[in-house]
């Protein structure tokens, strides 16, 4: 196993992921396959290859600074699952 | 009339526009086929009757008035990737099982003002996550070849309805062969565009910078026909280039003479089914035959495509897919503890394993201390990978090999194992890291099973691909091949 | 403070640009509206909508800039800064991490003993700003406003340079008078326009290693950045005084308790993830643009304070408090522009009397209910001698309560100074009559009753007389 079962407690806790006990040990198990197939890129001589990250070598492209949307509030509030005074709802954010 | 679900998209278009039918009668007969036959394969996941009668009705009053393009009235049906205003668009997940999308994409605004005529809306792997269309909350889709197989993936659901004539075309996206993978299992035609080419906005990503809109139908001349009006600039994509929309149609009569195409050594290695091998070189003769030109051409670097693809995918997916967090739309956890809890079990919940699975790995090489390792890495070999193109087609037009490994599998037969499921995209995933315009069109049968021939060109090479496609297909009938059940 | 240890700050400035719509989206950013009323879907993270860059934003991030003499990149990319909260709608904040669009600059300041001192700049990056999380009215919940979310933002990195709390409030009015200056930001501080967090430590003088740093969040005005760092830098001393040891983290200013407190729930699993935004491709400047934007560059609070000591030859002090905002030192200019008077009367008004009235009211420059133009009438008015210093200040409180000009005051008022020696003279003889003590004692030499003798006149004048002369005709008259 590439991966150990406290570094998928990790992973899962930064992608904010709940696995129940199954999925967990699943995801170890084919995580850690994954992990070993890609590691197959170490074989490639990349010295001074410069990383690509765009299939397309253009460059960003500017939009006039107009003010285009109107609000639509209330039909795309329609999709959240709580809603109160035109704020959307989450458990108390404790800073 | 009772034929007219088996009729192409162009052979549609002259019919109406001969007044021998209407789009009323074409979406009618349609539907009617979607109705009896979906249960069995499972290919949609929502179907629109309603707006498409209206549609197909109001398409027909344009055409009465004198106001017709040449899309006007033309059926054809949405992988549910893609967003459509007011309607469900679940992109095959639980995640978005009730998702109303307040918007459309570009690409559906842009076939709806062509007055098009919406069926449904496709069924898919999840997030466009798979190659056999195992991974969609709603179910497989069954190959229309098979039942007992799979019709390929992401785009599974277009392809197959595509394939067994519930809809003459269908779009679909790609980002490492889930459209010309499906198509090849399936007998159809399948396009993905240049990177760039298609808009992607209301698309929903999965991975941003592989990503494109395409097509699946039963002919080059019918892909030709939908692409000409769904490519082109959109201001809503930055990554989507002002770049000029060729008459796709034109260039299809163009003979094959002095085309040069390349044939990579690799694709024939190991891993290659036999008896696919053979059809595809068959189709390599036909099109010698036919005047072009063939030679080897080699891509040293291919053979890491698909580790590749599976550290840049799943990074881009990772961070992609952060925004389903069950606050502002999509699966919201019940009865959440705390804001932790709330995010932690809303996506627990709302992804599948593939899914989570694609997201965890992208979380890992993005990862502090695995970055270098495997993210930047990647990303150098990508442009290994790219510049082996970019060398291969200083001496070809053309690069041709075969679709996918296998004709369809079983379903079931590779889902244990993540690995050899990727693998079915061995050939097809090069094209998405260098951004390249690929087609896949059926060359031959193995077993009474679909085989395609793969063809990939230079960037903004559509027109030809298309055209070599079509010249093909002139010459061949195997794109007009249609699954016994389903006549 | 010990004189043991050395402060060693650096800033991150955030200030919103003053573009109409968002860096990515076509929402408008004006403050205030209903919650969520300008979220549109792509400040929303909605399924598959994509960014796309507001050229104004490219072009204010230039001049920031050129006004700091810094290099702008020819090419720079977008990032995705990965961590979930709630006023992150996507997820990931689109800000820049490898290739900043600005790079290193420099800035001058005063030190506290007055010096000049350069302070370095690190970078200024382009990044979308955060929504707003509204705990109020809610028992178990907080409810979340995106309006503010993808308003853009420019985060300025100084370096480490700042030796004490006073640099750091120096160094950051600099900076809000710079980015005023260039009208690429309303420099807002109560609206949350220009935010700051300090990275502060403390180091045993003479060492030449950091020691270790905390970074304070939440200082939003110069009163709190001065008092959150101060409360740190004592902290921290205090601390290892003790034989304890500073914990690098994020500590949140409390203003109202004037303490600094850790804010563990930022530390949780630190890991941004951060990689290029595929949904962005690379932004190229071309020199043209640069030149473009060079030339369109106003001038800049150095270069005008310079100006105005060479110019106006008014104090250097007087200067740097007149160059402050680009809009008091056009006040300035117009006033002395309009009227007869000296520079540094001028100066000495719109500082004194000028500044006290705004600060009073609450106002700013741009609101003043004394135009420079009617405060150059006023001043005139002095230097012909129609009124006297202080009547002018009457003259300039009626003036502010919207009496009128100089001119309709002085005459509703009837304060027009008495020149007319013949009735000056008529005055003191008056005066004289009524004290005779006094002027025997006067004669007798006691020479400071001259002062009370110009008091008796002014009483009698109502103030008009014209000091100088009551001065000179008392002297004479008194004086055989």
């Amino acid at each position: 196993m590439s991966l150990d079962k406290d570094q998928v407690q990790h992973i899962a806790v930064l992608a904010r992921l709940k696995l129940d006990d199954q999925e967990f040990d699943q995801a170890v198990q084919k995580l850690s396959s994954i992990v070993d197939f890609v590691d197959q890129l170490s074989q490639a001589d990349t010295t001074g290859v410069v990383p690509m990250a765009h299939p397309l070598n253009e460059s960003q492209r500017l939009r006039e600074d107009r003010v285009t949307e109107t609000d639509d509030r209330d039909r795309v509030q329609q999709n959240a699952a709580a809603v109160e005074d035109g704020l959307y709802l989450v458990p108390r954010v404790i800073e | 009339m009772s034929d007219l679900h088996l009729k192409t998209l162009t052979e549609i278009a002259a019919g109406l526009e001969a007044g021998e039918f209407t789009s009323l009668e074409v979406t009618e007969s349609l539907l009617d086929r979607i109705d009896s036959s979906d249960d069995t394969l499972n290919a949609f996941i929502t179907v629109t009757g309603e707006q498409a009668r209206a549609t197909a009705v109001a398409a027909d009053a344009a055409r009465a008035a004198g106001k017709a393009g040449p899309l006007n009235g033309l059926p054809l049906v949405h992988k549910d990737i893609f967003c459509t205003r007011d309607v469900l668009t679940t992109c095959g997940s639980r995640m978005l099982e009730n998702f109303v999308s307040p918007y459309d994409a570009t690409v559906v605004e842009r076939l709806n003002a062509a007055g098009v005529v919406t069926l449904g809306k496709t069924n898919m792997d999840e997030f466009a996550m798979g190659s056999s269309n195992e991974t969609s909350f709603f179910g497989n889709v069954r190959n229309p070849w098979d039942i007992e197989r799979t019709p390929g993936g992401s785009s599974g659901g277009s392809a197959a309805a595509v394939a067994a004539r519930l809809a003459p075309a269908a779009t679909g996206t790609d980002t490492g062969g889930s459209i010309r993978q499906p198509a090849a299992l399936t007998g159809t035609v399948g396009l993905k565009p240049t990177y760039g080419r298609v808009s992607r906005y209301g698309m929903i990503a999965f991975a941003s910078s592989l990503d494109q809109a395409g097509v699946i139908t039963r002919s080059a001349e019918d892909a030709a026909l939908l692409l000409g009006t769904m490519a082109g600039f959109d201001e809503r994509d930055s990554t989507c280039i002002d770049h000029p929309v060729p008459d796709y149609s034109a260039a299809l009569q163009q003979s094959l003479d002095g085309l040069r195409v390349g044939i990579v050594r690799q694709h024939f290695d190991a891993g290659l089914d036999d008896q696919t091998g053979k059809a595809v070189r068959e189709a390599l003769a036909v099109l010698e035959s036919q005047g072009a030109v063939l030679s080897e051409v080699d891509l040293p670097n291919i053979g890491l495509s698909v580790p590749t693809y599976y550290v840049v995918a799943p990074a881009e997916c990772s961070s992609n897919l952060s925004r389903f967090d069950g606050v502002r739309f999509g699966h919201r956890a019940n009865d959440a503890s705390d804001l932790f809890d709330l995010y932690c079990r809303s996506r627990g919940e709302g992804f599948g394993d593939e899914v989570k699975r694609r997201i965890m790995t992208g979380t890992y090489v993005l990862s502090a201390g695995y970055y270098d390792a495997y993210y930047l890495k990647a990303q150098q070999v990508r442009q290994l990978i790219a510049d082996d193109f970019r060398q291969a087609f200083a001496d070809v037009d053309v690069i041709a090999g075969p679709t996918a490994p296998t004709p369809a599998f079983k379903l079931g037969d590779k889902t244990d194992d993540p690995i050899t499921m990727y693998l079915n995209d061995i050939y097809t995933i090069g094209a998405n890291l260098a951004g390249l315009p690929g087609i896949s069109t059926p060359c031959g049968m193995v077993d009474g099973l679909p085989v395609g021939l793969h063809l990939v060109g230079p960037h903004w090479g559509e027109e030809t691909l298309l055209r070599c496609a079509h010249q093909y297909q002139a010459a061949t009938d195997w794109h007009t091949r249609c699954p016994e059940a389903f006549r | 403070m010990s004189a043991a240890w050395e402060v060693v700050i650096g800033l991150e400035i955030h200030t919103q640009l003053a573009t109409r719509s968002k860096i990515f989206s076509g929402a408008a950013t004006a403050y205030g509206a209903e919650p969520n009323t300008q979220a549109c879907l792509v400040d929303l993270g909605y399924p598959g909508v994509l960014p796309v860059l507001n050229r104004e934003v490219v072009r204010m991030a230039c001049k920031f800039g050129l006004a700091v003499n810094a290099q702008i990149a020819e090419r720079s990319v977008f990032a995705r800064k990965n961590y979930f909260y709630p006023d992150l709608p996507k997820g990931y904040q689109i800000s820049q991490y490898e290739l900043p669009i600005v790079g290193a600059g420099e800035l001058m300041i005063k030190d506290d003993n007055g010096n000049e001192k350069r302070i370095g700049i690190t970078r200024a990056h382009l990044e979308e700003d955060a929504g707003k999380s509204i705990h109020e009215g809610f028992a178990a919940s907080s409810g979340i406003d995106l309006n503010r979310a993808g308003t853009p933002l420019l985060e300025i990195v100084s370096e480490p340079d700042m030796r004490s709390a006073g640099e750091a409030v120096a160094y950051m009015r600099k900076i809000h008078s710079i980015v005023r200056y260039l009208g690429i930001s309303d420099g807002n501080m109560q609206e949350g326009s220009f935010r700051c967090d300090a990275n502060v430590s403390v180091r045993p003088r003479g060492q030449d290693e950091l020691g270790t740093r905390t970074e304070l969040k939440n200082l939003n005005s110069f009163r709190f950045v001065e008092k959150a760092i101060n409360y740190e830098i004592e902290r921290q001393i205090d601390l290892i005084e003790d034989g304890g040891e500073v914990v690098q983290e994020t500590r949140l200013y409390d203003s109202d308790k004037d303490e600094t407190r850790s804010m563990r729930s930022k530390e949780e699993a630190n890991d941004y993830r951060y990689f290029p935004d595929p949904d962005l491709l690379p932004v190229v400047i071309e020199p043209a643009f640069i030149e473009q934007v060079r030339s369109e560059l106003p001038e800049l609070p150095a270069a005008k304070q310079q100006r105005f000591v060479d110019e106006y030859g008014i104090r250097n002090d007087d200067a740097d408090i007149l160059t402050v905002s680009r809009a008091l030192a056009d006040y300035y200019e117009a006033a002395v522009g309009a009227g007869k008077s000296g520079a540094q009367v001028v100066a000495n008004w719109v500082i004194g009397d000028l500044s006290a009235a705004l600060n009073r009211d609450g106002l700013e420059i741009d609101s003043s209910k004394v135009s420079a133009v009617h405060l150059a009438g006023l001043l005139d008015r002095i230097s012909d001698n129609t009124i006297s210093g202080k009547i002018a200040k009457e003259v300039f409180d009626a003036m502010w309560s919207g009496e009128g000009t100089a001119d309709e005051v002085i005459a509703a008022r009837g304060l027009k100074q008495i020149t007319d020696t013949s009735a000056i003279e008529a005055i003191v003889d008056d005066v004289i009559a009524a004290n005779p003590s006094q002027v025997a004692e006067y004669k007798a030499g006691k020479d400071k009753l001259i002062g009370y003798f110009v008091g008796q006149v002014m009483q009698k004048t109502g103030g008009k007389a014209n000091p100088g002369q009551v001065n000179q005709v008392l002297k004479s008259k008194l004086g055989q």
